[in-house]
């Protein structure tokens, strides 16, 4: 392992020259990990999330981090997880699909408990039938756990959006856990050129004491934190104290907007964000939709292109906006049920501009030519 | 825990809570109690609205009188009637879901165990038997396996009190209870057995009608599990909320139990466990004194 010195985030991701590597998506969360200063992961093997989380074994076994072990199913990884952050260190972990919904009531109570885990989802179908192939219908399950979500659409993404989800997670003010999504194999299993900060270099330590919560470790006065016990008594100050601990947790997710701002450069990016019609995408939808508009501008149609990069919080203003002065909005989606389109339609002030189209799913590519058909239909 | 952070600023010793001061002036941190003691420091628990008479609650306030290291210990909980007592615990506790209570303690007991290497940091798995032997037994014989160094403790009430009676895998056999309407079918699950074989160093089953013995177990099972392995714990405390007894009688009950020969008192120790024992001055003189 090179040794490695801690900069400050803004180096990091901003400053630091970077070097181009021919990696999988897999490959960049190892990347990713190296310089995160993680102190431990816990992995379970789930297609197509395994292969990352054998990447983060060899790295620790190298040095970069200081535990790594293999729970017994997800339920059981993403509670270690949280004993692991309740108990004041960096940890990481990453699931799929059928594991995610496994792992399911574990993630309000992250969010719940306040805990700023990071954790990837390369996202897949859901059984029944079995599938293994990729598809984004488990994000929809995930938008209201509380957790942040930020979408990937190409390994790049994956590593910087990894990285920076710490810092993000980690702010006294946000201090609620962030998951990065990307769409199964498409990023995971494939290559492309990612510009990484040097080996050399990592995030500064964790600092549990910056907390809006306290650590469990018994260094803090063991208060005795549910004097009045909210969840257990039935009794107006339950209600309210239950109540106003749901909506902090909503309000933490407020705040991360500057930051995902900072660190992101934005809830989203648009280019040609002024034509009548746009390509609103996450993931790897966007790359199609990006093929489709360079198609349609060559035809002459006036296209623009959103790409949503934070699902979780939602840019809520900054679609209204644009949803202002759009004729259309075409949603292509690499799902059955279309959860991001609803999204849109829940915040545009004329819900008739949102296509909510093309979708495909259960692990189909999505042909660039389905959303070009829409925006021409558009133009008829 | 600094026991120097343990302490009412100045100016404020008025506006504190009786109870906080009492913790402060008379607590048990940092000072070598048992069970023998009681009611010559003030418990770590405070009011608490489990039923009266609860074997339980008993079990529970014996076992916090007995930490040895009461201000360096985390409990991790589940979820059932012990999880409404614990926010009146004075040390620092977490209630998990229902049965994830070892996974948690897991990630927990390693993070401390990376923050804290020079420092005994115990930490504790209570829950109830439900919470144990039926829903979460997968991910507590999962953590015997990877002999993870945290100790478990089964609060036995032969039920899920909290829900409203209704049979668990600790149930005698036959009872009639809620979901159970024709009687169980199957005998009560031997986790103790099941403990030993999946690789804990010190296995125990007690009950509070034994008070010193309990204090005596419970602290070697935390011992034990800070340096030799895993350790179980199993306290018979039925339920007299849901099986209907007065509560003045559950201790008489768990009394007949044991003449019946239906519950035993048992103790298995690893050699390495008894070595590690055998060696730790403090343990023997402690016992000897019960
Ligand atoms: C996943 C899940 N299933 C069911 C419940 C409902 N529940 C709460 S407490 C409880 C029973 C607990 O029984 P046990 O572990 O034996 O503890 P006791 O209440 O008897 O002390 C149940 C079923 C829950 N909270 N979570
Ligand atoms: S229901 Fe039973 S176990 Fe629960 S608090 Fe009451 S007596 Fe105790």
């Amino acid at each position: 392992m090179t040794t490695q010195q801690v900069v400050a985030p803004e180096y990091l991701f901003f400053e630091a020259e970077r070097e181009r590597q021919f990696i999988t998506g897999s490959e960049a969360v190892r990347e990713a990990i190296k310089r995160a200063n993680v102190d431990m992961a816990i992995s379970y093997p789930i297609t197509p999330q395994s292969e990352s989380m054998h990447l983060v074994g060899d790295i620790y076994a190298q040095g970069y981090l200081k535990e790594y072990f293999r729970g017994e199913s997800e339920f059981a990884v993403m509670s270690a997880v949280a004993g692991a952050a309740m108990g004041g260190v960096r940890v990481f972990t990453a699931t799929a699909g059928p594991g995610t919904l496994r792992a399911f009531e574990v993630f309000p109570t992250w969010a719940g408990a306040r805990l700023p885990v990071v954790c990837a989802f390369m996202t897949r179908g859901i059984n029944s039938p079995l599938t293994i192939q990729p598809d984004t219908i488990e994000m929809a399950f995930l938008l209201d756990t509380g957790i942040l979500m930020f979408h990937a659409e190409s390994a790049q993404d994956l590593y910087d959006m990894i990285l920076k989800a710490f810092v993000i997670a980690e702010q006294t003010d946000v201090h609620i856990p962030v998951g990065v999504f990307t769409d199964g194999f498409f990023v995971t299993h494939t290559r492309e050129e990612v510009a990484t900060a040097p080996a050399d270099l990592k995030l500064p330590p964790y600092n549990p004491y910056s907390a809006p919560v306290p650590v469990m470790d018994m260094e803090n006065v063991p208060v005795r934190q549910m004097r009045d016990p909210f969840v257990m008594k039935s009794n107006f100050i339950s209600y309210a104290a239950h109540a106003s601990w749901q909506q902090e947790i909503l309000a933490a997710q407020e705040r991360a907007r500057k930051h995902v701002r900072r660190y992101l450069g934005g809830l989203l990016e648009a280019e040609h964000p002024e034509a009548a019609v746009l390509v609103v995408a996450a993931g790897t939808a966007v790359s199609q939709g990006r093929e489709a508009v360079a198609a349609a501008r060559r035809e002459g149609l006036e296209v623009g292109l959103v790409k949503l990069k934070s699902l979780r919080p939602f840019p809520r203003e900054e679609l209204r906006m644009l949803g202002r002065q759009a004729r259309a909005l075409i949603v292509p989606e690499f799902n059955r049920v279309g959860w991001l389109a609803r999204e849109i339609k829940s915040v545009v002030e004329d819900t008739t501009k949102v296509i909510d189209a093309p979708r495909v799913f259960g692990g189909m590519t999505m042909p660039p030519e389905l959303i070009l058909a829409q925006i021409r239909r558009c133009y008829a | 825990m600094s026991k120097g952070l343990f302490k009412i600023s100045p100016g404020f010793e008025d506006v504190m809570p009786a109870e906080y001061k009492e913790l402060v002036n008379n607590g048990p941190y940092g000072k070598d109690l048992g069970v023998s003691d009681l009611g010559t420091f003030k418990e770590l628990i405070e009011e608490h609205p489990l039923c009266a008479g609860c074997a339980e609650a008993l079990a529970l306030r014996l076992i916090l009188a007995s930490l040895p290291n009461s201000e360096d210990t985390v409990i991790v909980g589940s979820t059932g009637c012990s999880s409404l007592l614990f926010p009146q615990v004075a040390v620092q506790n977490i209630h998990s879901l229902f049965g994830n209570q070892n996974a948690v303690a897991t990630g927990l007991k390693r993070a401390l165990r990376l923050r804290f290497p020079d420092k005994v940091k115990d930490v504790l798995v209570i829950a109830g038997d439900g919470a144990t032997v039926d829903i979460g037994l997968d991910m507590v014989m999962q953590s015997w396996f990877r002999r993870e160094l945290i100790t478990t403790i089964m609060l036995d009430n032969e039920v899920y009190a909290n829900t409203g009676g209704q049979e668990s895998g600790m149930s005698p056999q036959g009872a009639v209870l809620h979901m159970a309407p024709l009687g169980k079918k199957f005998p009560k699950v031997n986790l103790p057995e099941i403990a030993r074989e999946a690789g804990c160093a010190y296995v125990a089953t007690i009950s509070p009608a034994l008070p010193r013995r309990l204090g005596k177990v419970v602290r070697r099972a935390i011992l034990v599990a800070r340096e030799i392995g895993p350790s179980y714990v199993q306290i018979f405390c039925p339920c007299p909320t849901n099986f209907k007894w007065p509560s003045a009688q559950v201790l008489q009950k768990i009394r007949d139990r044991q003449k019946e020969g239906i519950f035993k008192v048992r103790e298995y120790v690893s050699p390495e466990a008894e070595a590690y024992l055998a060696g730790l001055e403090v343990v023997k003189q402690h016992d000897e004194e019960q």
